[in-house]
């Protein structure tokens, strides 16, 4: 070991102390001061041994220095220099991955005509009006996806509902849910059912069976009636807010037995997060609330540009040490995009793909075609087979060889792979014609987050640990935030 | 681990993997620190990093003490090594010498 250097990391403070995220295994460790020290002296790039041992004499024994080293090194924070860094081999999940989500597009009609979204605006990838798409799932491709569902999975089966606007299609929702119970019962396999809306067509007999069926719901609404009226209209140009509220909160009131979320889309127009939270989280009610910027071609008017994205990440910011404020105090607070990432850090993923896309989910377009996810339902291009005929393997691996994270240039010198791995498969697509294409309009607003969510992660691990062990469990399954 | 204090889950892993004992260890630890005595079972049995490469993965340090090397090499494995091998020739080379360092010289000469 004659001269070291400092490998792949990214540090930060909090809660008084240092920590260092180690790329790309993604671990946390947090840093005593002869280790601090080390990681300091070799920011400044490759020191030989006994130059290190020398320059940090004064202040700690050699010992001292010696350990921290041979630690910094166990968990390669540090390496010789000229010695290439160990590179784990790039692996494929195995080709027997289980399905654990599918999502299951009951409709390909809407009754809002929300001018940003990506199924039937200007961005959209289907034609869902002239196509030759069937506009509605019919119950027998229902059963054949259920049975698909069956097939594919593990012990355990998310079975998502999705649209268009999901209660288009109550009946075959209805009669789905009841014939999936029936046969994940037969084949001895768990099964949960949720569904994305936009609460327009709910009604009393709707909620009840939602609530006695233990649907979980999430809510697809901007916030106030002067943000949720900009974008989230009807056909005729007129706001949904004053249709929406009243129902949302009916259905707070009687579904209690699942946990109901909003997602908001956030556009250059609506940009106002904190405003939003409190009204979805304190004035309607909603368990939690998860935003997300509008996915967009470049140049449109809603899209959030350069500024915007620094606007965005100061909110969420703000919204993010209000959520760990909460947490310290063990209370619930319901800004979900924080938990989200603080659970992928404390459990340290370090992906190889962005989501699980094509992986452990995949979506079902009204005529049963499967595809990469819900968001290209019925593109002939992402198609990976059909519920009836099943995933056609090859195409599936070569998607996932195709879109490793190795692979992505772009991605290998940037620290918060691990849990970017790129970005969305549709957001790349949308903005670069391209799903392989990693969503650079993103990376700085991913990397301040990411480091924010860090921040909070180590001040609850300093000050509260004990409110980190509810992520110790099973992964949250991705059928929540289907968006 | 004393200057680094894992804290999310793949931290906890690695330092899992950091210390624990290696089930064969090789002729030179990274960090020295003190070693208990070991045989190993046999360079071409299993990978035993040490006797391919040193700490810092280079060949300067392979072999070093020779008095450490000696007993290795006769008590499991006899490749590389002049040493008379326990395993078939001569099973009592060493029993005079318990300590290398002031008992070598009652070690002899074998002729196969």
């Amino acid at each position: 070991m004659s001269q070291v250097e400092a490998r792949e990391h990214h540090r930060f403070q909090a809660g008084g102390a240092d920590f260092v995220y180690l790329v790309p295994s993604a671990a946390v460790f947090q840093l005593d001061e002869p280790s601090r020290a080390v990681l300091d002296l070799l920011a400044g790039g490759a020191r030989a041994l006994d130059s290190i041992l020398e320059s940090l004499a004064g202040r700690f024994r050699p010992s001292e220095v010696h350990d921290a080293l041979v630690e910094l090194r166990g968990v390669r924070a540090i390496g010789e220099t000229g010695v290439p860094f160990p590179k784990a081999a790039k692996q494929l999940p195995a080709p027997n991955f289980p399905l654990s989500t599918m999502v299951l597009n009951l409709t390909n009609q809407c009754n809002l005509a929300c001018t940003y979204c990506y199924e039937y605006g200007e961005d959209k990838i289907v034609d869902t009006q002239y196509g030759a798409k069937s506009k509605f799932m019919n119950e027998e491709t229902a059963r054949e996806s259920v049975e698909f569902l069956i097939k594919e999975s593990g012990r355990s089966a998310h079975l998502t509902f999705f649209g268009g606007e999901t209660l288009m299609n109550f009946p075959v929702l209805r009669s789905t849910i009841a014939y999936a119970r029936r046969r994940a019962a037969e084949e001895n396999k768990e099964i949960d059912f949720s569904l994305t809306t936009n609460a327009t067509l709910l009604k009393p007999e709707i909620i009840e069976f939602l609530a006695e069926n233990r649907v979980g719901v999430t809510v697809s609404i901007d916030g106030p009636k002067e943000m949720q009226d900009q974008f989230r209209v009807f056909h005729n140009g007129k706001g949904s807010y004053e249709v929406v509220a009243p129902k949302v909160k009916e259905l707070l009131k009687r579904h209690t037995s699942r946990p109901i979320g909003a997602r908001v889309t956030l556009t250059s127009r609506t940009l106002d997060i904190r405003k939003i939270f409190r009204h979805l989280r304190e004035e309607i009610g909603f368990w939690e609330v998860g935003f997300a910027p509008v996915t967009t071609a470049p140049g449109r008017g809603y899209a959030i540009g350069e500024d915007g994205f620094d606007r965005m990440l100061e909110q969420f910011r703000g919204l993010a040490f209000e959520y760990r404020d909460f947490a310290l105090e063990h209370r619930h607070h319901g800004f979900s995009n924080v938990r989200d990432t603080i659970e992928e850090l404390h459990k340290g993923m370090s992906k190889s793909h962005p989501c699980g896309a094509g992986l452990g989910l995949m979506g079902v377009s009204t005529d049963g075609d499967v595809s990469l996810c819900h968001r290209f339902a019925g593109s002939e291009d992402h198609k990976f087979g059909t519920v009836k005929t099943g995933v056609d393997r090859l195409v599936q691996i070569g998607f996932l060889e195709k879109h490793h994270v190795d692979d992505k240039t772009d991605c290998n010198r940037c620290w918060a792979r691990p849990v970017c791995a790129g970005g969305c498969y549709h957001e790349a697509h949308t903005r670069f014609g391209d799903t392989n294409h990693p969503v650079l309009h993103y990376c700085d607003w991913i990397r301040g987050w990411t480091h924010t969510c860090l921040e909070i992660y180590g001040e609850l691990a300093v000050k509260n640990p004990a409110y980190l062990r509810q992520f110790d469990g099973e992964e949250q399954h991705e059928a929540s935030h289907v968006s | 681990m004393k200057h680094l204090t894992s804290v999310n889950r793949k931290a906890a892993r690695m330092e899992r993997a950091v210390t624990a004992d290696p089930d064969v260890v090789a002729l030179q630890r990274p960090g020295g620190g003190p070693q208990g005595p070991h045989i190993p079972l046999g360079c071409s049995f299993v990978f035993s990093p040490g006797w391919e490469a040193d700490s810092s993965g280079g060949t300067a340090g392979l072999c070093q003490p020779v008095e450490r090397d000696l007993f290795d090499c006769h008590s499991g494995c006899f490749w590389p090594a002049q040493v008379p091998d326990q395993l078939n020739h001569a099973p009592n080379w060493t029993s005079k010498c318990a300590n290398a360092q002031k008992d070598w010289r009652k070690i002899d000469l074998v002729f196969p």
